[in-house]
């Protein structure tokens, strides 16, 4: 797809960035739409990292069983979902850390997805279709740009629906005041657990459903090194977007637009830097992280419970 | 952390007691697991007792694998002393290997003794920067050590592969590619009457330096104090900047060290070989370890030697290469999760007559 940006010259290369942007950031901004609501909540899940590629797994399997990519993006938020359950239920029990239990469940999620994966590396699964909006266009490369998968607009539907729950909801409220004061939400009769296990579940199906994307869509087949660090990325992706869905979204299509210039400049020929040009999201996470957070005070709009922010 | 005062016995009965109940009950999640897929329990773990412990040969075989996991393990149980999570070991070990082999390269011709300890002290100087900047990070910028550990590890591995295929590539190495040979004659080599390379020798050494120091000197209590109350440390007049830097940098030093053994012991130079996962089983020892470097030299064997058995499934049962990584995500999660009856009150402890510590349905950080 990306070949195509040739014939455009150096041109291609911020076409190619554009259109990977909106390709690379689907999983990005599935994650953390999902790892948002989770951490509205108070929690944090470091284990999306594993739930990623444990729906990329379970996903690319399920379309191949059922013949139908959108029956494994199902199954791969179902399995997502039944991870973060596992996640939201450990962490309710007393002193148990959230972080170090994050840990834990990406490397079981990754243990687990590569046992499973092992018969799914060689067959190939159908893939999801993307729509093409660039159909008015004679150029070749403006048509490939424009093909955009339909997870992708759900991604951005979402954000925009979230972004209106969080502040006009009664769960969007109830979910923020667990988020904020355990003892607020206890003084209004809120169940603080099942609403942290809730936002959980939930965050687990997104991301899920974000690794579904990675194994069907793009790159679009299942192996060992479908994610490294995606879902990490997204967490972090998370603190830089304040905790406000819009900003996930444009956040996403940032982190996207790095991790694609890997690849369009590759398709460019340029080869030499292939593996630095592919730390590029790492760093620009780091980065990022460097610039929003400070040791004096906590970061504006974090939810007051959640142990990642506290000092 | 905030325990009521125990006795020493009961909490050691509770340090050892807890992990090992949580370790059979994982066992008996993957007995599950092993039928769910249709396989025997019984021969599984048959096979992974006799792959890593049945014989001479498997024995060392799992000393093989426990030398990087002790210092791995050290990475992540030394910045917890001071009460981080760091998560970064696979990258400083990536890197403690590429600038070990490239040490080796620089000082071919000294003897090799002088060559080996070249090599060893720029992979650990190496780690040490490395990881360091994650507890320079948190402690001056607020940023989160284990997310930035992690984001530290992805770079340095992308490192690693950039100077192995391009610039530091050694022309002759054409399947996997390699830097320059580091020469046999630099080579670390065996503990003497064992097919064990020296390294496991010095991460031992290292851990069990570690657990002194930290339990008889005063910088353990002082670490403690840092990772606990850090307004209180400042308080008592300690340098708690410097006391997070140089935990995060003693555990990068670790991992940094375990990949330049990796290189002059096992591979002879860097190639993304050394990329097997050591850093993050090492995650699971230190956990496991419950932080105690001591704990970590028998737990660095225990998950050693599961992985050495990891190729015997294969052969034997035909399971996937990944089986043992199952058993170990099982054995991790039922382990943190198993935290959750730390500090409870169990029969042993009724003397202490310990309140049971506030209702709090979570423990805070």
């Amino acid at each position: 797809m990306i070949d195509s940006a040739q014939g455009l010259g150096w041109w291609g290369v911020p076409l190619a960035v554009l259109a990977g942007a909106i390709r690379v950031s689907t999983p990005y901004l599935l994650v953390s739409l999902g790892e948002c609501i989770t951490e509205k909540a108070g929690r944090i899940n470091l284990g999306l990292e594993g739930v990623l590629i444990m729906g990329a797994m379970a996903g690319y399997g399920a379309a191949l069983v059922s013949g139908s990519p959108w029956f494994g993006v199902l199954a791969a938020g179902i399995v997502g979902a039944l991870l973060g359950l596992l996640h939201g239920l450990l962490c309710s029990l007393r002193r148990v850390n959230d972080i170090a239990l994050g840990i834990s469940i990406m490397l079981f999620g990754t243990g687990l997805a590569f046992f499973l994966g092992k018969p799914l590396v060689q067959p190939q699964a159908p893939t999801l279709a993307a729509i093409p909006f660039g159909g008015w266009s004679d150029i070749d490369q403006i048509r490939s740009a424009l093909q955009i998968n339909p997870l992708f607009l759900i991604g951005v539907g979402l954000a925009v629906f979230l972004h209106f729950a969080f502040r006009h909801t009664r769960w969007g409220l109830q979910l923020r005041v667990v988020g904020d004061s355990e003892d607020a939400a206890r003084a209004l009769g809120y169940r603080v657990l099942q609403t942290r296990i809730f936002a959980t579940v939930i965050g687990g199906f997104l991301a899920g459903v974000g690794g579904a994307f990675l194994s069907l869509y793009y790159p679009g087949s299942w192996n060992e090194g479908l994610s490294s660090g995606q879902g990490i990325i997204a967490v972090v992706l998370v603190i830089f977007a304040r905790w406000e869905p819009l900003r996930c979204l444009w956040a996403s299509l940032l982190f996207g637009g790095a991790g694609a210039l890997g690849p369009a400049l590759q398709s460019m020929g340029m080869n030499s830097g292939y593996y630095l040009f592919n730390a590029a999201p790492y760093v620009l996470t780091l980065i990022i992280l460097i610039a929003t957070c400070s040791p004096h005070r906590t970061l504006a709009g974090a939810p007051g419970e959640l142990s990642l922010v506290r000092h | 952390m905030s325990t009521a005062p125990l006795t020493r016995w009961s909490t050691l009965a509770e340090s050892i007691g807890i992990p090992l109940a949580a370790l059979l009950f994982a066992m008996l999640i993957f007995s599950g697991f092993v039928l769910a897929v249709g396989q025997s329990p019984v021969d599984v773990y048959a096979l992974l007792y006799q792959g890593g412990f049945g014989s001479a040969f498997a024995w060392q075989n799992s000393l093989l694998r426990a030398a990087p996991l002790i210092l791995t393990g050290l990475a992540v149980a030394l910045p917890a002393q001071a009460g981080m999570v760091i998560i970064g070991g696979e990258g400083a070990l990536a890197l403690g290997a590429l600038l070990a082999a490239v040490a080796g390269l620089v000082l071919a011709g000294l003897p090799p003794l002088a060559v080996q300890t070249g090599m060893l002290l720029t992979g650990a100087l190496c780690g040490a920067v490395w990881i360091g900047l994650s507890g320079w990070l948190r402690h001056y910028r607020g940023v989160n050590e284990t997310m930035s550990s992690l984001l530290l590890s992805y770079i340095g591995i992308a490192l690693l592969n950039h100077f192995v295929e391009g610039p530091l590539k050694d022309p002759a190495s054409l399947n996997k590619p390699s830097t320059r040979p580091i020469g046999d004659v630099n080579m670390i080599g065996n503990l003497p009457g064992l097919d064990v390379h020296y390294g496991l020798a010095i991460g031992a050494v290292i851990a069990l330096l570690a657990w002194i120091v930290l339990r008889y000197s005063t910088i353990g209590f002082a670490l403690r104090t840092v990772g606990g109350n850090p307004r209180a440390a400042q308080m008592a007049g300690l340098r708690v900047g410097g006391w997070i830097v140089g935990a995060a940098a003693a555990g990068g030093a670790a991992a940094g060290l375990a990949g330049a053994i990796e290189v002059a012991a096992v591979q002879g130079s860097a190639n993304a070989s050394v990329i097997a996962g050591y850093g993050y089983a090492g995650i699971l020892v230190a956990f496991i370890a419950r932080q105690n470097p001591l704990a970590v030299i028998p737990v660095s064997i225990l998950i050693g030697g599961i992985n050495a058995a990891g190729g015997l499934l294969q052969r034997r049962l035909d399971m996937p290469d990944a089986t043992v990584l199952v058993l170990q995500g099982i054995a991790f999660v039922v382990i943190i999760a198993s935290e959750t009856l730390i500090g409870r009150s169990y029969p042993w402890r009724a003397r202490t007559a310990s309140p049971p510590a506030n209702a709090q349905p979570e423990a805070g950080g």
